[in-house]
C-alpha cells in the first residue's frame, strides 16, 4: 500500500506552508517593527534572540549581521525559524498584535536572515583557539548542534556521535516535510561542521565493556528534540508505558544499520566532558490487542519515512487513524493526507478542549479535510493479520468500530532508562535526567540537555539547554564563568 | 462647502492649490490635464535662454520603507524654445481662463533681457509672474537663480526692474539658502513684489553610492549639489514662511511652497500665512490626481471647524508664533500613560532613558506585567515619550500648572533691569 497521487501533486502538497520572503516583503515587514526596548518578542523566545535587533538589520539591508544576531543566541536558528511555534513564541508576545491585531512575522524574517547564510557559505564564526581541552557529544540533534556550536568558539575540540546515517536529529527526521525539508536541516548542519565539529554518523555509543546483544540492548543513539507535544501526552499514557528502551532500540534496528559503536566509558575517559543529548526513545505503546498487525505503525517511523520524499516507498493505507493529538499527531495526519490518504482521522479520547496541539496546527489539519473523532479511546486494532478497524469505547461505554487499514501511533515518546542508569546519570520521577543548575548530570563532568532533560519539548528550547550546557562544561573544566548571547541573566 | 477661491495679489484661482514651477509644469499639455485633474493655477516651468540639461537628475532619500521622504534635483530651467513655450501659454490661458497660470522667469541679470522676457510672458496671456529667485544649483553658477536670492540688494533691484514695466502681479520666489529670510523678503517687497513665494530647494548632497562610491544622481561618475525638495523639507518652510508672515515690514501675500502632499500639510501652511501654495514633489510622485484630496480635505476640514473660506483661514496660526523669549516659562506638562493603551513596547522608557531626563520607570504590577511609569516631579514636559508612542491616545501631556502666573524670559529680564 502506498500513494496513488501523481509525483507532481505530491510534491505540491509538501512544497514549503510558508515560502521564503522576497526581498521587497521582508523589508516591509522589517520596517513594521517598532524596535520595542526590552522587547516581549525576545522574552518570549527560549533561546532570547535580540529580535529587534535582527529585524532592523534587515530593514537595513545587513543581512549578514542580521544571521549573526540570530545564529549568537540559537546555533540552529535556521531550523527554528521553520518550526518553532512562533505563534505561542515570539510572535504570540509581539506588541504589535496588541496595536494592529498583526504581529511581525518574525518567524519568516528570521528565515530570510539565516538563509543569506546557510544558502550563501559565508561563515560567521570562527572556531576559537585551540584550548587543548575536548568533549564528545552524544546525540546531533537541536541540543548536541549548539552544544557543539558554542564550545568550538570556546576552543575545544567536539566529537558529536550519531546513530543515525544523518545528522540533525529530529531537525533531519521529525519535522513535517512542508515545514523543513532534510536540506535544509543539513544545511544547518554544515555550519556547525565548519567550525571544525566532527560528527561521526551511524555510531552507536553502549555504555560498559558489553558486547554482542548486551550492547543492542543498552545502547543508545539519538531521539533528541521532540515537537512539543510529547511531555503532555506522556503523562496520560505514562501508566501504560513499559519504559523500556529495549523495545525502542530493537524497533529501531529495523530500519537502522549502525555499523560502528563507541564505549561510554572509553569516551569518558578520553574527554574532558561529554554532554547528552540523546532525546526519547521510540513512540509509546498503546498496549492494546492488535499493535503487531501489518499496517499498525509509530508516527516518528512514519514522519521519518516521509522524509525521504520516496513518495511511492512510504506505506500509506488508504483509511488511515491517528490516535493522539498532539502536535507529532498533526504532523502525521497532515502528511498522510497530503500523501493521498483518502480518509484521514485523528483519534483522541478526549474532547476538542484537551488536545495539547497548537491551534494552528489544528487549523491546519482541519483545512486539509481531516476528521476528528473525540471521545473515542482505543481498546483494540482489529484485523486478519492486517489491520482493518480500530475499535474504541466513548465515555458512556458503548464501542465504536471505526473502518480503517492503518493505524498510526502518535502519543509520545518513550523515556530512556537503562542507558541512564548505566552510566550513573540519575532520573527524576517523570523518567528526565536530573541536571543541576550548570546542565551537569549526577555523574561528575557528564551534562545533558534537551528532551532527555525536559521530556520533550521544542527544537528552540534544546538549543537553550546546549548553548547553558556549553556555558556549564566551560566553567567545570577552566573555572571561568562565561555568558552567550541569549544566555539570561 | 467653504469657499475655496483665492486671490493672491489679484491673482484669483478656484482653490488654493497651484503646481509649482518644476517637471509638472514643463509643456501645454501637462498644465492642460492638470487643470483638468483640479489644480487651481500652474506656475509655469521656469523660462529663459533654454538650457541643455544632464542625464541622470534626481535622488531620493527614502526612510523606514517610505520612498521619496526627500527628492534632490539638478535639473535647470526650460529646455524647450522660448516660443514654443509662450505658444503654448497662450493656448492654455484661452482654454482655462479660470485657472491661474502664472509665468517663473529667469533671465541674466541685464535689465533690457528682463524687460524683454516680461513682455513675451504678458504678451501670451500670464495671470501672473514669478521670478526665480532661488533656484541653488546650476543657474547659480551663472549668476542666476539663487545668486540672486542671496543678495538682497539684487532681489530689489531686479524685481524694480521687472515692476518698471509689468502690468500683471509680480511673485518674487524666495531661496532658502540664507542665514536669515527676513532680508531677502523685505528686499523684495521694497523692490516692489506684489506678493512673495517661498520656499525654492534647499542645497544638498542627497547620498552615496555604497557599491560604487559616487554620490547620487550619478552623471558619469560626477555628481555636483542639487536643490532639496519633498515632505522632509516643509518644517523648513513652515518656519520661513511664518517669519515672513509675521515681519511687518513685508505684508504681501504669500504663496507657500515646500513638502506640501496632503491637505493638512497645506492647512498648515495657510494657517501660518501662506495665502496660498503650490505644491510639486507629491505630484511628481503619485500624479496629478493627488489635488482631488487636497481639494476634499481642505474642504472638509473648514466645514468641521466653521470656517467658511480659505482666506478666513489664512494667518490664524501667525498670532502664535513668538520669539522664545516670549513663551510662558511657568507653563507645565507632564506625561501621562494610560496603561490600558500602552501595548508594553518600552519606547517611552528607553527615549526618556537615553534621550530626555530619566523620569519614565519600568514598574511591574501586581499581574506580573511590566508597565512605564512616569516620575511626575521628574518629569520636564519635553514631550518625547509622547512622539515615540506608538499606541494612539496612550501618552497624553497634561498641564498641571494653574495657569496664575505666566512669566517669559523677556518679563524677568526687564524685571531684573529696573523695569515694571
Amino acid at each position: 500500500m502506498s500513494s496513488k497521487l501523481p509525483k507532481d501533486k505530491i510534491e505540491k502538497n509538501f512544497s514549503p506552508i510558508d515560502p521564503l520572503m522576497t526581498k521587497a516583503e521582508a523589508k516591509v515587514e522589517a520596517n513594521r517593527c517598532l524596535f520595542c526596548y526590552d522587547a516581549p518578542c525576545t522574552r518570549a523566545c527560549p533561546t532570547h534572540i535580540d529580535v529587534p535587533s535582527f529585524i532592523k538589520k534587515i530593514a537595513t539591508d545587513n543581512l549578514r549581521g542580521s544571521a549573526r544576531v540570530i545564529f549568537d543566541a540559537n546555533p540552529i536558528g535556521s531550523s527554528c525559524a521553520r518550526v518553532c511555534p512562533v505563534e505561542a513564541l515570539c510572535e504570540g508576545a509581539c506588541v504589535e498584535k496588541t496595536l494592529v491585531e498583526k504581529p511581525i512575522e518574525i518567524g519568516r524574517l528570521q528565515r530570510y536572515a539565516t538563509e543569506h547564510v546557510t544558502t550563501s557559505g559565508k561563515h560567521i564564526f570562527e572556531a576559537g583557539e585551540p584550548n587543548g581541552m575536548s568533549v564528545a557529544i552524544i546525540g546531533s540533534g537541536p541540543a548536541g548542534l549548539s552544544c557543539a556550536t558554542y564550545l568550538a568558539r570556546l576552543g575545544y575540540s567536539v566529537t558529536i556521535y550519531e546513530m543515525k546515517p544523518l545528522a540533525g536529529g529530529l531537525d533531519t527526521y521529525g519535522m513535517a516535510e512542508y515545514k523543513m525539508t532534510q536540506k535544509d536541516s543539513l544545511d544547518e548542519v554544515a555550519l556547525v561542521e565548519s567550525l571544525g565539529v566532527d560528527i561521526v554518523l551511524n555510531t552507536w555509543v553502549v555504555p560498559g565493556q558489553e558486547t554482542g546483544d548486551r550492547r543492542q540492548e543498552a545502547g543508545i543513539g539519538t531521539r533528541s528534540a521532540s515537537d512539543g507535544q510529547n511531555s503532555s501526552q506522556n503523562s496520560e499514557v505514562r501508566s501504560q508505558t513499559s519504559d523500556d528502551p529495549q523495545s525502542s532500540l530493537l524497533s529501531q534496528s529495523s530500519v537502522l544499520s549502525p555499523h560502528k559503536s563507541v564505549v561510554f566509558e572509553d569516551l569518558y575517559e578520553r574527554s574532558d566532558a561529554i554532554f547528552l543529548g540523546i532525546g526519547l526513545g521510540d513512540t509509546n505503546d498503546l498496549n492494546i490487542p492488535g499493535e503487531d498487525l501489518e499496517g499498525a505503525i509509530d508516527a516518528l517511523s512514519f514522519i521519518e519515512d516521509v522524509k525521504t520524499r520516496e513518495w511511492k516507498r512510504v506505506p500509506l493505507g488508504n483509511r488511515v487513524a491517528v490516535i493522539g493529538a498532539g502536535n507529532t499527531a498533526i504532523d502525521a495526519v497532515t502528511q498522510a493526507k497530503r500523501l493521498g490518504a483518502e480518509k484521514v482521522m485523528m483519534i483522541y479520547r478526549k474532547g476538542r478542549e484537551n488536545i495539547s496541539a497548537y491551534d494552528y496546527e489544528y487549523e491546519l489539519a482541519k483545512s486539509d479535510g481531516i476528521e476528528f473523532v473525540w471521545h473515542a479511546s482505543p481498546v483494540e486494532i482489529a484485523g486478519n493479520g492486517r489491520v482493518e478497524s480500530l475499535k474504541c469505547t466513548r465515555p458512556d461505554g458503548s464501542e465504536i468500530e471505526i473502518p480503517c487499514d492503518m493505524v498510526i501511533k502518535a502519543i509520545g515518546q518513550k523515556k530512556q532508562k537503562k542507558f541512564f542508569e548505566m552510566i550513573g546519570a540519575e532520573r527524576d520521577e517523570k523518567g528526565r535526567v536530573k541536571v543541576d543548575s550548570k546542565m551537569m548530570t549526577a555523574r561528575d563532568n557528564v551534562f545533558a540537555g534537551g528532551d532527555c532533560v525536559n521530556g520533550g519539548a521544542e527544537a528552540v528550547d534544546a538549543a537553550q539547554a546546549g548553548k547553558l550546557a556549553a556555558m556549564g562544561i566551560h566553567e567545570k573544566l577552566t573555572g571561568e564563568t562565561i555568558s552567550f548571547a541569549g544566555a539570561g541573566n | 462647502m467653504a469657499d475655496l477661491n483665492t486671490n493672491v495679489a489679484g491673482i484669483k484661482s478656484p482653490n488654493p492649490f497651484w503646481l509649482a514651477s518644476a517637471p509638472p509644469t514643463n509643456m501645454g499639455s501637462m498644465v492642460e490635464r492638470a487643470f483638468d485633474a483640479g489644480w487651481g493655477g500652474a506656475v509655469w516651468k521656469t523660462l529663459g535662454e533654454p538650457i541643455r540639461n544632464v542625464s541622470s537628475r534626481l535622488a531620493a532619500i527614502d526612510h523606514g520603507g517610505l520612498k521619496m521622504l526627500g527628492l534632490n534635483n539638478i535639473e535647470l530651467i526650460t529646455d524647450r524654445p522660448l516660443e514654443v513655450n509662450f505658444k503654448e501659454i497662450y493656448e492654455c490661458k484661452k482654454k482655462y481662463p479660470d485657472n491661474a497660470l502664472i509665468v517663473s522667469l529667469m533671465v541674466e541679470s541685464k535689465r533690457e533681457a528682463w524687460h524683454e522676457i516680461v513682455k513675451q510672458a504678458e504678451d501670451a496671456g500670464a495671470d501672473g509672474l514669478e521670478l526665480n529667485f532661488g533656484c541653488p544649483h546650476g543657474m547659480s553658477e551663472r549668476g542666476m537663480g539663487s545668486a540672486m536670492g542671496q543678495v538682497p540688494e539684487y532681489t530689489c533691484m531686479v524685481t524694480e526692474w521687472v515692476k518698471e514695466i509689468a502690468t500683471v502681479p509680480v511673485i518674487v520666489k524666495l531661496t532658502p539658502n540664507v542665514t536669515d529670510i527676513n532680508y531677502p523678503g523685505e528686499a523684495a517687497v521694497k523692490g516692489g513684489a506684489d506678493a512673495l513665494s517661498l520656499i525654492n530647494t534647499i542645497n544638498s548632497v542627497i547620498g552615496v553610492d555604497l557599491d560604487t562610491m559616487v554620490p547620487h544622481p550619478n552623471v558619469n561618475g560626477k555628481t555636483a549639489h542639487g536643490g532639496y525638495c519633498g515632505p522632509a523639507v516643509k518644517p523648513i518652510a513652515l518656519n520661513m514662511v511664518s517669519e515672513l508672515a509675521r515681519n511687518e515690514k513685508v505684508g504681501v501675500p504669500i504663496s507657500g511652497i515646500g513638502g506640501i502632499s496632503t491637505w493638512q500639510d497645506a492647512a498648515e501652511f495657510l494657517l501660518l500665512g501662506a495665502a496660498n501654495v503650490q505644491v510639486c514633489t507629491a505630484v511628481m510622485h503619485y500624479g496629478y490626481r493627488i489635488v482631488e484630496d487636497l481639494i476634499d480635505g481642505l474642504n472638509n476640514y473648514l466645514d468641521e471647524k466653521g470656517v467658511a473660506s480659505v482666506s478666513e483661514l489664512v494667518g490664524r496660526s501667525v498670532p502664535r508664533v513668538k520669539d522664545w523669549g516670549d513663551l510662558d516659562l511657568n507653563y507645565d506638562v507632564v506625561a501621562r500613560i494610560d496603561h490600558d493603551k500602552c501595548i508594553q513596547c518600552n519606547l517611552c522608557h528607553i527615549a526618556c532613558e537615553d534621550g530626555a531626563h530619566q523620569c519614565i520607570d519600568l514598574v511591574e504590577k501586581e499581574d506580573g506585567r511590566v508597565f512605564p511609569v512616569v516620575d511626575e516631579p521628574e518629569c520636564v514636559g519635553c514631550n518625547l515619550c509622547y512622539l515615540v508612542c506608538p499606541a494612539p491616545d496612550c501618552i497624553e501631556m497634561v498641564r498641571i500648572d494653574d495657569g496664575s502666573n505666566p512669566q517669559s524670559w523677556r518679563e524677568i529680564e526687564s524685571k531684573n533691569n529696573g523695569g515694571v
